[in-house]
């Protein structure tokens, strides 16, 4: 997609009110307080506590059945807590129905209206306005084509949603979602059913738009590399709770739990023990710093690709090459470690020498320690 | 017949053949048996209805249709079949809603009641409401001293049609609503749609054809009903005869021609709901959930 065009493009309404988007977008903070949902017998969020600021891009990451959707339906109206609060700008947003909470929308399929074109899709919410906010017809078909033009899909407002490709289709979505000037938008897995290449292409776009309206938008991924590229800060959620909230830096480079840690990114674990304030494998004592864990057994997490490899490192982690892939410009080479068997996953550049069965010890640039008794939650 | 017994016949690939088609001669005698019981059971019958309907000549056929009983049954059958299938589509509208889109306690046995008038004998569903509302039912020395006549009238042959008919719509729109989810309603409430708005904008033409579709069976179903309305009729000629009771009365005093003639009304209904059928099978197949079912 051409940055270029999206730039001269302006936001469909800015004609008439003119000015920078920060002054036409009426958007608003969002908390959830405590907000619980149980479905039957079944709890799907345990009190999750959430605080949006205005025009903030926040991401919610989790893997499937981590409530993702369900907090996304509960702040856009369509479903009600069990317990718990949810407030926009500070007041009370479950008294406000769905319709009333004038919230933008986007599903993963879609949802387009598959019996209107594509300019009666985007009108959808400005026709059903009652009689007295309802603009007149010309007004709301000018207000489509602009949208449209902002969506980039000039010249196809004839076209029946059937008649469009699934990236065309995403954007006539989001046209109609931004029609009706919501305080709020609310995507969910918006680009899930895509291609990898229109989904790239529709990230950017998505954060420019982002840019451009200044919406508070809350978008439901579980693609971990979609979430740290868009996102201010990025939600990671698990089984119903809320596991870590921050900027992407801070989820990928400080993870709070092994959860955090083994969703996001590649990461390689060893067991290893906590004594003195040193780490241990077996008998060896590593180069580690165990830092405030307290002794016993531990978990030692680290990414892949931040290690150093050398046969002569005192204190590294001695291992036996047990498999040798081609990743991309890199070699992963799972190696065994210690006597019980553990493997790890290390990358090497696929220029260094190394033969199956040979030796090599590792030491995590980077790592994270983990007292053994926290549960993880992958499996 | 054990698998090794099968196995030759279908694996076995002929020239011009695929493992599923049947070899020619088989094929040659399969198709025949079908037309040959087309014809003795379909077209032979129809084709008589209409030969019988205009042996006595033109003007005898139009006599007979233009009789005033024959007149008055028409009329009948027109008024009930006006208020019946509404009726059902309202009904079928409803119980495909809440089938479809919400979930509740007993919703498996609605779905299923709703099959009912199909698996008891119409003469069964006319002599329920004989049972409850005629003179020695539940309801009857009630109705009586009200002075509210519903056996062996209008309103006992409606109630009898509407019991017989009200499958045809709930049963095309059940699995397409089902199909279609709620997403759609949620994007149309979402983008400020009150519930009226978005049934009427968004849910009514998702199923339009479907309902359509169910519209028409129904309607042929409710015009030519004969077990349950005889039941509950009376047979008063030129008050509660509907058309298919008028037809039988007609050929019982051996007046074969006008019976044939009011026949062949039927018949062209019957005709003109298969042509209807038809086209709109052929168009709006995936938006009509029988031509998947049957
Ligand atoms: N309508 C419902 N009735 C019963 N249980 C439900 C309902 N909706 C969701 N759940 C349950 O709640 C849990 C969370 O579901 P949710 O759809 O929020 O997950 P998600 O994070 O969006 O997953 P995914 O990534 O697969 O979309 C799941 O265990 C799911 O089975
Ligand atoms: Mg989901």
């Amino acid at each position: 997609m051409d940055a270029r065009v999206l730039n001269e493009v302006n936001y469909p309404a800015a004609g008439d009110r003119g000015g920078t988007p920060a002054q036409w977008v009426r958007t608003v903070d969002v908390s959830a307080e405590n907000v619980v949902r149980i479905f039957g017998t079944t709890p799907a969020l345990h009190g999750v506590s959430l605080d949006i600021g205005a025009g903030e891009l926040v991401a919610l990451l989790g893997p499937s059945g981590s409530g993702k959707t369900t907090l996304l339906r509960i702040l856009a109206g369509l479903d009600v807590p069990t317990s718990g609060r949810v407030l926009f700008d500070g007041e009370d947003a479950l008294k406000l129905t769905v319709q009333e909470r004038n919230v933008g929308l986007v599903f993963q399929n879609y949802a387009l209206f598959r019996h209107m074109t594509v300019l009666e899709n985007i009108g959808f919410g400005l026709r059903v306005r009652p009689r007295i906010r309802r603009p007149s017809r010309r007004e709301i078909r000018r207000r489509a084509l602009e949208l449209l033009d902002f969506v980039q899909l000039t010249g196809l407002e004839k076209r029946y949603p059937s008649q469009l490709s699934g990236g065309q289709r995403q954007r006539v979505a989001f046209a109609r979602a931004l029609a009706i000037e919501p305080r709020l938008l609310l995507l969910d897995e918006p680009f899930g059913a895509l291609d990898a290449k229109v989904r790239r292409e529709l990230r950017r776009w998505l954060l420019e738009i982002h840019t451009k309206t200044g919406h508070t938008t809350v978008f439901v991924t579980h693609d971990q590399e979609e979430a740290l590229e868009l996102a201010d800060r990025v939600v990671v959620m698990s089984e119903g709770r809320i596991e870590q909230i921050g900027t992407p830096d801070e989820i990928y480079d400080k993870p709070n739990s092994p959860f955090v840690y083994s969703f996001i990114g590649e990461s390689s674990v060893l067991p290893v023990r906590v004594e003195q304030g040193k780490v241990w494998l077996d008998e060896h004592p590593l180069d580690l710093a165990a830092g405030a864990v307290p002794s016993g057994p531990a978990r030692l997490f680290f990414r892949p690709h931040d290690v150093e490899v050398g046969n002569d490192l005192p204190g590294a982690i001695p291992g036996v090459v047990q498999g040798l892939r081609r990743h991309g410009g890199a070699r992963r080479v799972d190696l065994e470690v210690g006597g019980r068997g553990d493997r790890v996953e290390i990358e090497l550049p696929a220029d260094y020498s190394l033969n199956l069965s040979g030796r090599v010890a590792v030491l995590p640039r980077r790592y994270r320690l983990y007292p053994a008794t926290t549960q993880t939650n992958l499996s | 017949m054990t698998d090794a017994a099968i196995a030759p016949l279908l694996v076995t690939e002929q020239r011009g053949t695929t493992v599923t088609t049947e070899q020619w001669p088989v094929r040659i005698l399969l198709i025949g048996v079908a037309v040959a019981f087309l014809v003795l059971f379909l077209f032979m019958p129809l084709a008589a209805v209409f030969v019988e309907a205009f042996r006595a000549g033109i003007g005898a056929y139009f006599a007979a249709i233009t009789e005033p009983d024959a007149l008055a049954a028409i009329r009948l059958t027109l008024l009930v079949a006006a208020i019946a299938v509404p009726a059902n589509v309202v009904f079928g509208l409803a119980a495909s809603w809440a089938i479809a889109k919400f979930e509740f306690t007993g919703k498996s046995v609605l779905n299923t009641l709703i099959d009912l008038p199909f698996s008891v004998s119409p003469v069964i569903s006319g002599l329920i409401y004989v049972l409850l509302f005629g003179g020695q039912g539940y309801f009857g020395a009630f109705l009586h001293s009200e002075n509210i006549q519903i056996i062996f009238a209008l309103p006992g042959i409606v109630l009898a049609t509407i019991f017989v008919t009200f499958p045809f719509v709930a049963r095309e729109l059940v699995p397409l609503m089902q199909e279609q989810g709620t997403q759609d309603e949620e994007a149309a409430l979402s983008l400020g749609a009150s519930g009226w708005k978005t049934f009427f904008k968004v849910t009514l033409p998702n199923i339009r054809w479907a309902l359509l579709y169910g519209v028409v069976l129904c309607n042929a179903r409710a015009m030519g009903e004969f077990g349950a309305v005889s039941v509950v009729s009376g047979h008063i000629r030129g008050k509660t005869n509907t058309m298919p009771l008028h037809v039988e009365i007609l050929y019982n005093e051996y007046n074969f021609a006008a019976a044939f003639a009011v026949a062949s009304l039927l018949a062209l209904l019957a005709l003109v709901t298969l042509v209807i059928k038809v086209a709109l099978e052929w168009r709006y197949a995936d938006q009509i959930a029988a031509s998947r079912r049957h």
